[in-house]
């Protein structure tokens, strides 16, 4: 697989020169992949927030490069505007930018930014509005007739429709309920699935995390700590958690039956996989 | 870009000017203005200089702080100047150049204004910066409290001042939040002419509104859950009271005043 993005010894120090100098991503690299589901997880504070905001060129990095593509995306720095198109960035809250009278108008926003018009520019609002769950009806409506959790969807159309070719989410289900939230999350997995786009996932969320993801990130004060398919970080459960982060609870719980001397995996991270390795043990004729 | 708004800036400090009653300070500023306003002599305004000199040392405020708060009113202190320097007439002219003439009443002026300005601006700037605002609103509630006679809803404005101070920062950084998430679906605030810069504006001002009314609206039901039901009856934390200091402060400051008041009538 060829890889989308390129980091590259990514430092970002703020107050440069201040009493208040202090650097919230240092020296990190890591690759993302085209088509991949990649999570990064870390503790507030682990530079999360900032390293995403220099993937799509909000942020200039102090140190170091990002590629796009194998291109520098600080090469030309007028151009910095097609890497926001390409690079979708949704961030914490999002239905707070919501701002057009309608729901079409809004999402029609980013698209129309990039130049799109007529035919082109109303496929891309429709579609990115079925990807989420926007019945047609409730696009003529204004934007703050809806729920909060209907605003929230709007808003994730509004950059889906600029199909980007990576789309970034920070933390998209904070502060909703559970229900909404997993509805929230198939649409996101069903938009990776046909699209086949990348797709970043920042999350506080390990259950979250480990139900979608393909591979994981994890940040610690502002360095990569571990990045590895969800089985290889599970596996270094005590790391997380010296680290301040947790573990799946399928994962706490196959630990704690490890810890009773039971012959468990003590790094499966799905309901599925644990009932697999409870029921060969089963079948092996150890007690239970 | 937005971080650099500075409004009457706070520097903690444990100095004699920053443990001083907010009440005691405004008076001194108020005093501090009526004298720099009789003041119409080189021996007078040298007398306010050292004042405010004095102050500027026993608060331990750095110079550099207080001529940056010129920064801002530096066109109207030039202009004022340019302005009193060649349209006053005198009674001597020094320089007469066309339609452009320097009189000996001009170029006073025009010292004594700039001096003037700029003696006002540094002293209400370090009573800012060594009174935190929210003892500054409180001190102005307790200085106003008479006009309660007059219905004047005192405790009201004050509660107002505070709240609207205690929110400025919260919305800087809504403000940037907004913007980096416009900016993300592609929204141009730089280039443009001003019509184009101005509509980019809609898409941060509209989504800003709508949250600080909902804060508003949350602050609201927040403090009416602690049952705030307006000044009537309310205590404080901090009763403010005079002390010692205060009192000598005052008495220096009116001394100060009248002595200009007086010098001025010797004509001097």
């Amino acid at each position: 697989m060829e890889p989308i993005l390129q980091i590259k010894n990514l430092t970002h120090t703020y107050g440069i020169g201040t009493p208040f100098q202090r650097s919230a991503v240092e020296d990190m690299s890591f690759e993302v992949y085209g088509g991949e589901f990649l999570g990064i997880i870390g503790h507030t504070g682990s530079g999360k927030s900032t390293l995403i905001q220099h993937l799509n060129g909000l942020l200039k990095p102090t140190g170091g490069q990002i590629l796009l593509n194998g291109k520098d995306i600080w090469a030309e720095p007028k151009k910095i505007r097609d890497v926001r198109f390409r690079v979708g960035l949704v961030f914490q809250y999002p239905e707070y930018q919501l701002f057009e009278e309608t729901v079409y108008k809004d999402i029609a926003f980013g698209p129309t930014n990039q130049g799109k018009t007529g035919e082109e520019l109303d496929r891309c609002v429709r579609e990115s509005a079925r990807l989420v769950g926007i019945r047609d009806d409730q696009l003529d409506k204004s934007p703050f007739e809806l729920s909060g959790g209907q605003k929230r969807r709007v808003a994730l159309a509004g950059v889906l429709a600029m199909e980007p070719e990576v789309l970034i989410l920070d933390e998209p289900t904070a502060g909703l309920d559970p229900a909404g939230r997993e509805n929230l999350m198939a649409n996101i997995r069903d938009y990776h699935r046909n699209k086949n786009k990348t797709i970043i996932l920042v999350s506080h969320s390990m259950d979250e995390i480990a139900q979608n993801v393909d591979r994981i990130l994890v940040l610690k004060s502002a360095r990569v700590l571990m990045s590895g398919a969800p089985a290889e970080v599970f596996a270094r459960a005590e790391e997380l958690i010296t680290a301040g982060l947790d573990v799946p609870q399928v994962t706490r719980i196959a630990m704690a039956l490890k810890a009773r001397g039971m012959d468990i995996d003590p790094a499966v991270y799905t309901v599925e996989a644990l009932e697999q390795e409870i029921l060969a043990l089963r079948k092996g004729g150890a007690p239970c | 870009m937005l971080k650099d708004i500075t409004l009457g800036q706070y520097f903690p400090g444990t100095t004699v000017a920053h443990k001083l009653d907010p009440r005691t300070k405004i008076l001194l500023v108020v005093l501090y203005i009526v004298a720099l306003f009789c003041a119409k002599s080189l021996v007078t305004y040298g007398l306010m200089a050292l004042c405010l000199a004095v102050c500027v040392y026993i608060s331990k405020v750095s110079i550099k702080a207080l001529v940056r708060g010129l920064k801002p009113v530096l066109f109207i202190i030039i202009f004022t100047g340019i302005l009193n320097l060649f349209f006053t007439p005198g009674d001597r002219y020094l320089v007469e150049w066309g339609f452009l003439h320097i009189s000996d009443t001009g170029l006073r002026n025009a010292v004594f204004m700039v001096l003037r300005i700029m003696l006002l601006i540094m002293g209400t700037f370090l009573m800012t910066y060594t009174t935190s605002p929210i003892s500054l609103t409180d001190g102005l509630e307790r200085l106003l409290n008479g006009l309660k006679k007059l219905h004047v809803p005192v405790h009201e404005l004050a509660m107002m001042m505070s709240i609207a101070l205690r929110f400025i920062p919260t919305l800087i950084e809504e403000t940037d939040k907004i913007m980096s998430a416009q900016k993300a679906r592609g929204a141009d605030f730089e280039s443009g002419n001003l019509i184009q810069k101005a509509k980019a504006l809609i898409p941060i001002l509209v989504p800003l509104f709508i949250s600080a009314f909902r804060r508003a609206d949350e602050l609201a039901t927040a403090m009416e859950c602690r049952c705030y039901h307006g000044g009537e009856g309310r205590t404080k934390l901090h009763v403010l009271q005079y002390q010692r200091r205060d009192y000598i402060a005052l008495a220096l400051g009116v001394l100060i005043c009248a002595g200009v008041i007086v010098l001025r009538q010797f004509g001097l």
